[in-house]
């Protein structure tokens, strides 16, 4: 794996796994101050998932479970995209230029896929109350769904994260993420979509291998990140 | 003569594929009939664009390793001739299914969203989207090297991604099409008989060379071609 990484100046000092962390941190402590500041983004995200949700409302009243799960996913899926494509895409070029010399391409990826999954699982948390203010409250295990709606929220982040590096690099807006992402999320969402579904009905149990395969697929995501970015960092 | 024979040996297996899988001895089964010989069309086309998605990953990884130019061109060339096969591979299972799966009293326009539903279709649809993507990505960047470097990082990304929806979705989803236990067409005991093996397997690797072929002959091509533009 050493070989495929490409060395920077910042990378020499970055060798032990503490220092990582505290980089790590240190750039999800400047995320976090930068959204606080620049309160706007945040809440037009939140305007973005209330007026799609209060559209849904108006087409539909009171759908069935199924047609419940479908959209609340597909909801989930558009809020992600914007959510995550500010991440990257608010960056300037100077200030890229400006982290390169500062830290390794692994603190900052993991920083930045970290930051996004935390705003991710807040935005989550809220459609979800969203959408049972407004669509019904189908669901029988709620424990379990929520639990669903996290893993889900931070996963499809992780995958739209990594993507947004992409799309910056390639000077794209978000519609390009979508291309990209969409085919790419297709199986983590049938994935999380059956097994939502068990949470509907009392009948059904979780599956638990199917949470532990989209552990797993997350931890792939990870990897695939951190070996990835540095090849997208380096111009 | 000494670097061309596995072109020889495409043509000589491709025949053979033509000759004896049309005329061999196949198993009669029921509904499947006589079209169980498109087994030698449909699913070595979709054996060979996996084949050559795979080379463009292994291309775009030694272009990441070398940034050499080379290996960029062969990457998205090899991604080219895998879509070709993809659809290949897509029009002749719509044949097929229109003679097996589809049912015979309702158009086929109608039963096609049921049958477009099944998992097998669904990871192909997939992985055709994900190159379609990655060629759309390319044409967006203008700087050569960048478009090299960031289709490349894309590519190995989505390919990684890729093998979920091939090799998981349909083990967890309900499907009509056959081989769901197991590796597709590779299972010995209930899969494809041995008289069809003996046809198959030279038919997956006839195919596979045509695919290399056409895509040297792409990238002889591309290669004068920025030679060039280059002048």
């Amino acid at each position: 794996m050493a070989l495929l990484i490409p060395t920077n100046p910042a990378a020499e000092n970055a060798t032990n796994n503490l220092d990582v962390m505290r980089k790590i941190i240190s750039l999800l402590k400047k995320d976090m101050l930068l959204e606080l500041r620049q309160q706007y983004s945040f809440y037009g995200l939140l305007l973005y998932g209330a007026s799609t949700l209060f559209l849904l409302f108006m087409a539909l009243e009171s759908p069935e479970a199924n047609v419940w799960n479908g959209l609340f996913w597909i909801t989930q899926l558009f809020i992600c995209i914007n959510a995550v494509a500010k991440a990257f895409l608010q960056e300037s070029k100077g200030r890229m230029l400006y982290y390169y010399t500062l830290h390794h391409p692994t603190s900052f990826i993991l920083a930045k896929l970290l930051y996004n999954g935390i705003l991710m699982l807040v935005m989550s948390g809220i459609s979800l109350l969203f959408f049972i203010l407004l669509m019904g409250n189908p669901v029988d295990k709620m424990g379990a769904f929520l639990g669903l709606v996290f893993l889900g929220g931070f996963s499809l982040s992780l995958v739209f994260g990594f993507l947004a590096a992409i799309a910056a690099r390639a000077q794209q807006n978000a519609a390009v993420m979508a291309i990209l992402g969409f085919p790419v999320i297709i199986p983590q969402v049938v994935l999380l979509m059956r097994l939502s579904a068990t949470a509907f009905s009392p009948l059904l149990e979780v599956p638990l291998s199917t949470v532990l395969l989209l552990l797993a697929l997350d931890a792939l995501v990870i990897l695939l990140a951190v070996i990835l970015f540095p090849f997208l960092w380096k111009d | 003569m000494k670097k061309h024979w596995w072109k020889i040996l495409s043509i000589c297996l491709l025949a053979y594929t033509f000759i004896a899988g049309l005329l061999g001895p196949v198993p009669r089964l029921p509904l499947l009939q006589e079209t169980i010989r498109n087994l030698y069309f449909h699913v070595c086309m979709w054996f060979s664009m996996m084949i050559l998605f795979t080379v463009s990953v292994v291309y775009a990884i030694r272009y990441l390793r070398t940034l050499l130019p080379k290996y960029d061109r062969a990457s998205r060339l090899y991604a080219g001739t895998g879509i070709l096969f993809g659809l290949l591979g897509y029009s002749t299972g719509a044949i097929w299914a229109s003679y097996t799966w589809a049912d015979p009293n309702i158009p086929l326009l109608d039963s096609f969203s049921t049958i477009a539903r099944d998992p097998k279709l669904i990871g192909a649809a997939v992985a055709l989207l994900v190159y379609a993507a990655y060629m759309v990505l390319r044409d967006s960047i203008n700087d050569i090297d960048k478009r090299a470097r960031i289709s490349a990082v894309y590519n190995v990304f989505a390919f990684v991604l890729l093998f979920p929806a091939i090799w998981i979705l349909p083990r967890i989803l309900p499907s009509l099409h056959p081989g769901n236990e197991g590796n597709p067409a590779l299972d010995v005991k209930n899969d494809i008989s041995s008289s069809m093996r003996i046809v198959f397997y030279p038919a997956v690797l006839g195919w596979t060379l045509l695919g290399v072929w056409i895509t040297q002959l792409k990238i002889r091509l591309k290669k004068l071609e920025d030679k060039q533009f280059e002048s």
